[in-house]
This record gives C-alpha cells, sequence and structure tokens, in this order.
C-alpha cells in the first residue's frame, strides 16, 4: 500500500503511539484533582505545554490545548465574535479557507454579523490588496490560513499581517493546520499573528488532539464552559495522553525540518516534472517557495477526480479528491474554482500528498500506476 | 561578542559604612563566591571602594547574569583587557562602543593613567580613542554631559583595561551583613515578598514553615519549599524548617472560643518562631504582615500576637497595598506558585468572624486552659530541616520526570 492522502491524515508515529499508551497506562490522574495523581497529570501537561510553547518560541500561557483544527478555527472565530461584537459584526476571511473556518463564519452571518471573503490569484494565493480594501472601521477579524489544503499554495502571511499592522484591534487568525514542518515557522508566525490554530493528526499525532497559539493580551471568549480547564478558555477535562503525544509528535515534526521539507520538495518536483510530460494533464502545483513542499493538485483531462481517486485505489495507491472533508460531497472544488478554474477541468483534480515518510521507491511505483490509468483512461475517452 | 576579561563591582551604599565596611566586603565577597561556585577559576579582589572580578578564562556572559540578583552590588561593569599598544587599544573601543550603540545614541570617553610613561597622557587618550570610535561609527554623536555610552579607558601597568557598559545590580546590602532572621514563610504572597526584602538589606534568613496534616495537604507544603527556592538566588541555599502544627491546632480549636482561634494560633506560631530563632542564633524574627489586610494584621491583633516576644519583628511590607506586593512577587516570581489553591494552616480553621481587635487579657485567659510550654516542647522537638538550593523542585517536575513520555 502506498499512502499519499497525508493531507488528510498521517500515520501515527511508532514513538509517538507509544507516548500515547504510556501515558494513558501510567497517568491515570485528572490534572484538577487534588491529590497525587491529579497533580501528576498536571506536572505532564504544563511541560508537554512548555515544550510546544518552547518549540514555537512562545510563552507557555499562549498554547491552549483543543480537539483539533475544526475545534480551534470555530472557536478563534466564534470567540472573537461573541468577545467583540461590541466593536463590529465583520469578519473577513478568504475565498479558499477550509469548511471548518467557512462555515463557522457564515453561521455567523445568522447572527448579523457581516462576512468577507478575499479573492485569490490563478495560484490560489490571497490578494493582499483585494484584502486590503475589504477592512472597514467595523471589521474584527481576519482569518486566512497558511496552506492551502487542495493545492497547497502558501498565503502571504506576512504581507497580510503587514497591512493588519495600521489595524491593530483586528484580530489575525491563521488556521496553520497544513502547514507545521512544511515551512520555518518564522516564516509566517510574526508578531502580529494574534492566534494560530494547529492539528495533532496532521503530523503523525493521535486524532482528536489539536492546540491553538493565542497570543497574550488579545481576548477571546470560550466556548465550552466549565471547569475552567485551559486557563479558563477551553472546559473540559485534559486529553492527557493525546496532548503528551501530541507534544512529543510537534517535537519530531520540527526536527530537520529542513531536510525533510527538502526531500518531500524532491518527491513533489519530481513528480511534477513527470506528469507535465502528458498532454492530458492539468496541473495545478507548481514545485516553488509559493507552495508547500507535501502537496500536488493535478487532473487527467476529462476523467473525474473520484474515478481517478478510487483507478488508483485498486492499484492500493491512496490518494484524494482536493479535500477529504469535502470528497464526499459533491461541491465544485472550492480553491480550483475560486482560481478561476473551469468547473469542467476541476471536478478532474486530485491530491496526491506526502509526508517525511514517503519515499523515491513508492513514488516510482505510483508513476507506473500512473502511466497504465492514464493509458487506459485515454483508450476509454477516445 | 567580546569576551571579558574582568568584572567590576561598585558597592553604592556600602562605600558609606565607616570602619565596618571590611566586614560588608568580605560577606560579598563570601556571597559571590557562593553563588559562583560552578567557576572557581575566578579570583575576587575585594577593594574598599570598589571589587574586581578576574574571570581567567570563566564565560562573562553567565557570571554576568549570576552577579545581577546578589545584594550589596550596585552596578557593576565587564571590563576587556589588552595589551597597552594604541592600535589594540582603538580596536577594542570600537568593538566595545559597537556592541551597546543604537542609532541616535551620542558617547564620550573617559580615560584614566596609572602608567605615567605610557605614550599619551589622558587628554590625548581622550582625543584619540574618541576618533577610533568615530571612525567605526561614522554617525555617532559626541557628548560631554550625560552621555548615552561612556567608554573608561585605564591604562595600568600591566595592560590597557576598557569597559563601556554599566549593568545595573540588584542595590541593598550584602546578605548576612545584617545578621540573621527567621522568616514565617506560609505560602501565601506576602511572606515570600518579605524574605525577599529582608535579604535586601542584608539579613540572612531561615524559612520557618508550620504544617498540619491532614488539614494543610503536602502540597502546601511543597508549595513553601517551591516558593523557598524562588528565593535562593540571592543566596545559594535557604535552610527550611518544617514545625508540626497539628496538635497545637487541634488543642487551640478544641479550648478556646472561635473568636479568639486566630490571635491564639498566631501566638503559638510566634513562641515557636522565636525558640527557633534563639536556637539558631538568629537576632529577629520577619513576617510578610501588611496592615489591616486580614483580622490577625491589625494593630489590636499585632499586640496581642507580638506580647509573646520582645525580639525584633520585622515586618517588611507592613505599609505597602496589596498591588504593591503583587508587583513585587511578580518581580521575584513567586506569585504564580502564591495563588495555587491549596488550603494553608492559616486558612483551615479560620473561624468565620476571627475578633480584630482581641483583648490581651482574654488572651492570657483563654491560653491558661492549655499546656503551652508542654505542646511548644513537642512541636519544637519535631522540626524538621532541610537545605533548599537553587535548581531544587518540590511541586513542578524536573525535566527528567517525563523524559520518555516527552
Amino acid at each position: 500500500m502506498i499512502y499519499f492522502d497525508n493531507s488528510a491524515t498521517t500515520v501515527v508515529d511508532a514513538s509517538v503511539l507509544d507516548t500515547y499508551i504510556q501515558t494513558t497506562k501510567r497517568i491515570i490522574g485528572n490534572p484538577s484533582s487534588l491529590h497525587f495523581l491529579g497533580t501528576q497529570a498536571d506536572r505532564l501537561l504544563q511541560q508537554a505545554r512548555g515544550q510546544i510553547a518552547e518549540l514555537l518560541n512562545v510563552e507557555d500561557k499562549e498554547i491552549y490545548f483543543t480537539s483539533g483544527g475544526t475545534e480551534g478555527n470555530n472557536w478563534v472565530i466564534k470567540g472573537t465574535a461573541i468577545e467583540k461584537h461590541p466593536f463590529g459584526k465583520h469578519i473577513i476571511i478568504s475565498d479558499v479557507e477550509h469548511s471548518a473556518v467557512g462555515k463557522a463564519a457564515a453561521q455567523l452571518e445568522t447572527l448579523g454579523f457581516e462576512i468577507s471573503r478575499a479573492p485569490v490569484d490563478q495560484k490560489g494565493r490571497i490578494k493582499v490588496d483585494a484584502l486590503a480594501a475589504l477592512i472597514r472601521p467595523e471589521t474584527i477579524l481576519v482569518s486566512t490560513m497558511l496552506v492551502n489544503n487542495e493545492v497547497g499554495a502558501i498565503q502571504p502571511i506576512k504581507e497580510i499581517g503587514k497591512v493588519l499592522e495600521s489595524y491593530p484591534n483586528i484580530h489575525f487568525h491563521v488556521d496553520a493546520v497544513q502547514g507545521l514542518g512544511k515551512l520555518p515557522l518564522q516564516n509566517w508566525l510574526t508578531a502580529r499573528v494574534d492566534f494560530a490554530t494547529f492539528s495533532s493528526h496532521k503530523f503523525h499525532g493521535p486524532k482528536g488532539v489539536g492546540f491553538v497559539f493565542w497570543r497574550r493580551g488579545r481576548k477571546l471568549a470560550p466556548l465550552l464552559n466549565g471547569g475552567g480547564q485551559e486557563f479558563g478558555g477551553r472546559s473540559g477535562t485534559e486529553n492527557v495522553p493525546g496532548i503528551t503525544a501530541m507534544s512529543k509528535a510537534v517535537r519530531l515534526q520540527l526536527t530537520d525540518e529542513e531536510a525533510k521539507c527538502h526531500q518531500q520538495r524532491q518527491l513533489q518536483t519530481y513528480l511534477i516534472e513527470a506528469l507535465k510530460t502528458f498532454d492530458n494533464v492539468s496541473l495545478f502545483t507548481e514545485p516553488t517557495d509559493e507552495y508547500a513542499p507535501h502537496i500536488v493538485c493535478f487532473g487527467i483531462n476529462g476523467i473525474k477526480g473520484e474515478v481517478l481517486v478510487h483507478a488508483f485505489e485498486e492499484k492500493n495507491i491512496l490518494i484524494s479528491t482536493t479535500s477529504a472533508c469535502s470528497s464526499r460531497s459533491h461541491v465544485t472544488g472550492s480553491t480550483l474554482h475560486a482560481m478561476g478554474v473551469p468547473g469542467d477541468i476541476g471536478t478532474t483534480a486530485v491530491r496526491v500528498s506526502f509526508s517525511s515518510h514517503s519515499t523515491m521507491s513508492e513514488l516510482e511505483q505510483f508513476l507506473v500506476s500512473f502511466r497504465h490509468i492514464y493509458e487506459k483512461f485515454s483508450k476509454v475517452s477516445r | 561578542m567580546l569576551e571579558y576579561s574582568e568584572i567590576m563591582i561598585r558597592y553604592g551604599e556600602l562605600s558609606t559604612k565607616g570602619k565596618n565596611i571590611k566586614l560588608f566586603i568580605q560577606q560579598l565577597a563570601k556571597n559571590i563566591r557562593s553563588a559562583l561556585q560552578a567557576h572557581p577559576k575566578v579570583k575576587i579582589h575585594g577593594q574598599k571602594d570598589r571589587m574586581y572580578l578576574i574571570l581567567n578564562g570563566e564565560p562573562s556572559q553567565i557570571i554576568i547574569e549570576k552577579l545581577r540578583p546578589i545584594f550589596g552590588i550596585q552596578t557593576f561593569s565587564p571590563v576587556v583587557k589588552v595589551d597597552k599598544q594604541l592600535e589594540k587599544i582603538y580596536q577594542a573601543a570600537a568593538e566595545l562602543v559597537a556592541s551597546e550603540y543604537v542609532p541616535g545614541q551620542s558617547f564620550k570617553v573617559n580615560a584614566k593613567r596609572a602608567d605615567r610613561a605610557f605614550e599619551l597622557d589622558t587628554i590625548g587618550l581622550n582625543r584619540e580613542v574618541g576618533h577610533a570610535v568615530i571612525c567605526a561609527i561614522p554617525e555617532i554623536e559626541v557628548k560631554m554631559k550625560q552621555p548615552d555610552i561612556e567608554l573608561r579607558v585605564e591604562i595600568r601597568h600591566d595592560a590597557a583595561y576598557l569597559s563601556v557598559a554599566t549593568i545595573k545590580g540588584a542595590g541593598g546590602l550584602p546578605v548576612g551583613s545584617s545578621g540573621k532572621g527567621m522568616l514565617m514563610l506560609s505560602g501565601g504572597i506576602d511572606s515570600p515578598v518579605a524574605g525577599y526584602l529582608a535579604m535586601k538589606r542584608g539579613v540572612e534568613i531561615e524559612a520557618v514553615h508550620f504544617y498540619s496534616p491532614p488539614y494543610t495537604s503536602e502540597q502546601a507544603l511543597n508549595k513553601a519549599k517551591e516558593l523557598t527556592v524562588k528565593l535562593t538566588p540571592y543566596v545559594g541555599s535557604i535552610q527550611f524548617i518544617t514545625v508540626p502544627f497539628t496538635e497545637i491546632q487541634e488543642a487551640i480549636k478544641e479550648n478556646v472560643p472561635s473568636g479568639y482561634l486566630m490571635t491564639i494560633t498566631r501566638r503559638f506560631m510566634m513562641r515557636l518562631t522565636d525558640l527557633i530563632r534563639e536556637k539558631r542564633g538568629g537576632l529577629a524574627i520577619i513576617n510578610g504582615e501588611s496592615l489591616g489586610q486580614v483580622a490577625s494584621q491589625t494593630l489590636e491583633s499585632m499586640t496581642a500576637i507580638n506580647e509573646v516576644t520582645t525580639t525584633p519583628v520585622i515586618r517588611p511590607v507592613i505599609t505597602m497595598d496589596k498591588l504593591e506586593i503583587i508587583d513585587l512577587a511578580e518581580k521575584i516570581d513567586t506569585f504564580d506558585l502564591a495563588v495555587l489553591p491549596f488550603e494553608d494552616c492559616c486558612t483551615i480553621f479560620a473561624p468565620p468572624q476571627p475578633k480584630t481587635k482581641p483583648k490581651l487579657e482574654k488572651v492570657l485567659e483563654y491560653e491558661k486552659r492549655l499546656d503551652v510550654d508542654d505542646l511548644i516542647q513537642r512541636a519544637f522537638d519535631g522540626m524538621v530541616f532541610e537545605k533548599i538550593q537553587t535548581g531544587d523542585y518540590f511541586l513542578t517536575s524536573g525535566q527528567q520526570e517525563f523524559e520518555d513520555l516527552l
């Protein structure tokens, strides 16, 4: 089996899984309990937090644990809305956001919030000038993704941050779910970024756990009220094994980051160059610094993406239509649509996504299968 | 980064001490020696007006950090030693000023010459070294009065010494130069601040903590120890004394009307602390009382409590507002620990309505119901001593505890 669907989820690293199991067995207390099992669990929780904070070069109290990317995105968007609605009810997102951002914002529209969606260029990158033009006195939040989950475009976070320097009251949230370990943190996590969302299972950690970076001094209402865990920001008994395992996964993901990115970039370049030799292939990703190194989006003209996914599946190769979360719903690939790709070409798109575990020999096998599939479909569609 | 070869320390307030100054300087040298235990090659020369640390290759940046919290140091300056050749002096001067310079700043050169045979006199040195700096940083401004950067150049017989940065020290008096006192350390916000301030005025402290299991938890005890750890950078290590207090609290609770529980409990604590002080050769008792903050901290209560001893009771935060105390607690990094929600012995038997104006004659009458000497003696016999050092941990865990998981 060749697993090239790492933007959907990744395989849990063996040592991370071991941490999960060991923590579940050994650290049984609730971190809020007063007895020694409780304080032991709390110490581990705080160390896990400290490790992530140190790796991100932020303060311990700026890391808040969540159940994953969807919760993180919903929290920052709705929490900002609850906290800041007396100051304005206008929110800016982009045209290419993940539905955890897009639909969270859409829900706020029913409560009288106005949502503006910044357009992207042909490469899927947000047009910063167009976004700047959308800012109004009542804008309370700008939320954009870091790495597009469909085509891999890296968004101009630094440039957007520069624009927002003139608007210090606007919250700036970055959905970084696809980005950890795929580009250097200092390329985007600037002092103007107020919030960032991360999800463990995208970087070889367990599912059901994630974290939000929440810059000290910013205000955000909790969505989950209760026992006051996570400094009052996110109640609910902490997922200690998940959090501990995630903390280790963050460490591993950022170890030798440069070499691992380089390796994935090589695979990406190799695949794209190979695909370019086929006449009927449309490519939506380029192997440049404007794109993350782990994603390749392409299509065979005339063949629906879903059909291509199943054709590869028959050969024991797992890839995806443009976003696993929406691949069962028959919507036009939203990023491609926003990029101006015509509908009939957009529906052909599939996504290959690598991780640091992916190898060149897997890619060679993939290309052998691709040739077979391509030739077969060429005959059928002739 | 320039490596410094010496650090020059200025005493500030110490310099005004008359004939006792020698003792103060000896104490400061001893404290610095203990803070620099890990750097045995450093030589300390205490002179009447200044102290010189000769680093002998020990890392200057680490030593600078370790000097910052030491009381008795007003300011200090890292010094670069170079050969007495003009070219080398110019180069070091330019490098030193550049390491401190921020665009828009001004400087001046302050040269001294002990070696009268040196080729330039002080006026010449000021001019020529200044010229070398301006060549290296053309946009720098020269200002004789209150420059941003003052470059000191000293030509001694063996070499030339240059320094530029003046780092603010912790001020105060060397810990130990004012004798020893017993700090009543509860685990709240105020008492660690009181301990810090007493140390700042030269008092060596030992921490006395009253422990009442099972009414107070082991975490509360560990919290007090952890707070003590936070006070160790100023001295190196602190003696922590745990006094078993359960029996006394139970006896008081059983025999004394609830309005007087607090007053009499405090009197017991004061008696025990005073007894320990006597045995440990201390001269004072230090506590974190702040006037009017709680029932035990009214002047009437203090009168009733203080009646058990004539030993000086130092109350460093007595006139501070809570917010002022919190500011200091944050500065010395004890606040986050102090607010951890563990029961301590002050809260556990807290009556709903303690007397804010207890009457001494009633106090004495109620105390007759208790075998005071016997209770005190048993608590005293059960004392546990523990030396607490920088780097110890009690509540927080060391790196090792979960190393395999993370």
